[in-house]
């Protein structure tokens, strides 16, 4: 039961939400810049490619939910399905 | 030497909790894993105790650094579960929860296969009640299959060493591998494969995925800490550096993400993130460098506690609301943020982000992976912690706390969960922070290793960045897949579902053919029977079947009589 003057979540206020996002694009842009400043040991070859573990995990997330999207095609059912 | 065996403290407090009611239990509850803790910290290494069984040396309690980190290991995830379990009432959780540490600790500290073999069984017959407590008709039938997978991989173990006492004339478990001839390269996979059920292995895993979830809330926590990590011990001692290990942690790593991504159930998410992360494990055994078996023994270690405190914040959800579906749920943190933030420690660590306990112990397997020259290896897995991050780091925490609001109000779970869970939390970060002197002091073999390079906590960073980053952009273009209330089929399928419905089909069939054999038998017979019947008349249609009078029979006897008379007297003319 919902109170009646429950105050609102500070995630309920899109502002919030966008300043939150705002900082995290920011994390992640220096992040990306911290790249070329910092000398990183390479210990494989791909890791010379600039923001290469930036890249990969981003892409990679992508291509993991986009293939799971497509395995729900396949795998879904019903809630019910082994129960009936 | 004091000390006693190793699984007694334990075994102690399972049976004080049949016996105890009320505050009196909770304390030698809790007492048992502390006991039993520094018990393990007074042992001498070497074997404990050993005896002759049937001409074989038996060594039921040996003591070596592998086993002891095993050891403390479980110690410490008891203590935190019974903590945990403190509220409930139910005495068979209790005995149930305990019984199986013990067995645990006694399966690692196991110097012989038969030894061995006793708890592996025992782990299974004592854990199944944790399931069985939810009181469900699902969590009974799971309970069923996941006993009957569980006993087939003990029967694999039994029928496995057996094969080897015969062949080397000896018990005790050590190294194993895989490179024998004939015979006795046939009991050395059995028992992989018995290891390999356990440790949920591709194709074997569906137990795992089927049965934690139905477990009770309290249940998860013990279940998620101990039998996978028998396994994993086993494989650490019995097939280190088998490369086809290295291939199977791999698909364990990978394979489960796409899975977890898709899975409504946040517990069953957690189970196939259990998977993926024993496959980070498997990997480390499968190099069988010090470092990766190193990096392999640290992640069971640290997956232990953070899984653990992921299922104890996501039973807390269950305890307090009664839901655990993604679809279900979302904004509790206004009502629940304590576990919102002990969630997300949790989610941290097992997301390995510098500073929690994940980063200190998968990095050192990745860093193997990259030393021995497995380039795809490390592709896959780095792949694999970035999925983990996007499924276990952010979606657990996303959809039960936050996401749109459920309209659920409820409040913090009982203390001694909250309590639980901060011990865990506490955990996290402690040996994250400080490897060197936690679980890096107690790794069993010889190498140096520092996680924290700029390197390393740089490269992360930007992994789990972009991964979170391309959560948010596929949120906000609507391309996240939404929680919908659904079973995803799996390789349970087949045996819930495809053979049932065969065995149906071919069973049905058969009896089917069976009963139309049969009438059509009976249906010959009938015909023939009315054939030779006139009904009309009321007698039989055959010749000799008619009725005669007894006129004629006088008559054919006399006929013979005095056909034999003849006879007789042609044999007197002859």
């Amino acid at each position: 039961m919902a109170e009646q003057h429950e105050p609102s979540g500070f995630f309920d206020k899109p502002e919030n939400i966008r300043k939150m996002l705002k900082v995290f694009y920011v994390i992640c842009g220096l992040l990306v810049v911290a790249d070329f400043i910092v000398h990183r040991h390479i210990y494989h070859d791909w890791e010379k490619i600039p923001a290469f573990y930036a890249i990969y995990g981003f892409v990679g997330c992508v291509v993991l939910v986009i293939i799971a999207k497509e395995l729900r095609k396949v795998l879904m059912r019903g809630e019910d399905y082994y129960d009936e | 030497m004091n000390s006693i065996i190793p699984f007694i403290p334990l075994l102690l407090g399972a049976l004080a909790a049949i016996v105890l009611r009320g505050w009196l239990r909770n304390l030698l509850m809790l007492l048992a894993p502390i006991a039993g803790a520094l018990n393990l910290m007074g042992i001498e290494h070497g074997v404990f105790w050993s005896m002759e069984f049937m001409g074989y040396v038996l060594e039921p309690v040996r003591v070596d650094k592998l086993s002891l980190m095993f050891g403390y290991l479980f110690h410490l995830a008891s203590f935190i579960a019974v903590v945990y379990a403190l509220h409930i009432k139910d005495t068979v959780q209790h005995v149930a929860g305990l019984a199986y540490a013990a067995s645990a600790v006694g399966a690692v500290f196991a110097g012989d296969l038969l030894t061995l073999f006793v708890f592996w069984e025992l782990l299974a017959l004592t854990s199944v009640f944790l399931i069985w407590a939810r009181k469900t008709d699902r969590a009974y039938s799971s309970g069923f299959r996941y006993l009957i997978i569980q006993v087939l991989s003990g029967v694999l173990l039994l029928a496995g060493l057996l094969i080897l006492a015969q062949v080397n004339n000896s018990l005790l478990f050590n190294q194993i591998s895989l490179n024998h001839e004939g015979l006795a390269q046939v009991g050395a996979w059995l028992i992989f494969l018995a290891f390999g059920i356990k440790c949920a292995f591709p194709f074997m895993h569906n137990w795992l995925t089927d049965a934690y979830p139905e477990a009770t809330p309290t249940g998860t926590v013990f279940l998620a800490s101990f039998t996978t990590k028998v396994a994993v011990y086993a494989f650490a001692r019995g097939y280190p550096g088998e490369e086809i290990l290295i291939w199977i942690g791999v698909s364990m790593a990978c394979f489960p993400i796409f899975f977890a991504v898709i899975e409504n159930d946040l517990r069953r998410v957690l189970a196939y993130s259990l998977i993926n992360q024993i496959g980070f494990m498997i990997v480390g055994i499968g190099i069988g460098t010090a470092l990766a078996l190193n990096g392999a023994v640290a992640h069971a270690f640290n997956d232990v506690i953070f899984k653990g405190l992921l299922m104890m914040s996501m039973g807390a959800v269950l305890h307090m609301t009664g839901k655990i579906n993604g679809s279900e749920l979302g904004g509790l943190y206004k009502s629940m943020p304590k576990t919102t933030i002990l969630c997300i420690v949790g989610a941290a660590s097992i997301s390995a982000f510098p500073l929690f306990s994940g980063f200190v112990s998968k990095s050192m397997i990745m860093a193997a992976a990259v030393a021995e020259g497995y380039d795809v290896v490390w592709l896959l897995l780095l792949f694999a912690a970035a999925g983990v991050f996007h499924h276990a780091g952010v979606k657990i925490p996303y959809f039960a706390f936050f996401a749109h609001d459920s309209g659920i109000r409820t409040t913090e779970p009982p203390k001694n969960m909250l309590i639980a869970m901060t011990i865990a939390a506490v955990a996290c970060v402690v040996i994250g922070t400080f490897p060197a002197q936690t679980v890096y002091a107690l790794l069993p073999w010889e190498h140096n290793y520092n996680p924290y390079d700029m390197t390393h906590v740089l490269t992360q960073l930007q992994l789990l960045f972009f991964s979170a980053l391309a959560f948010v952009w596929l949120n906000l273009k609507n391309m996240y897949p939404p929680e919908l209330p659904s079973t995803n089929l799996d390789v349970d399928w087949i045996y819930r579902k495809l053979a049932p419905n065969v065995v149906k089909r071919v069973g049905g069939s058969v009896y089917g053919a069976y009963g139309r054999f049969e009438k059509s038998v009976v249906a010959s017979i009938k015909q023939v029977i009315q054939n030779s019947y006139d009904t009309k008349s009321g007698q039989p249609k055959g010749y000799f079947a008619k009725l005669w009078p007894i006129e004629t029979m006088v008559l054919w006897v006399a006929v013979l009589l005095s056909s034999y008379l003849m006879l007789y007297y042609v044999q007197d003319l002859l």
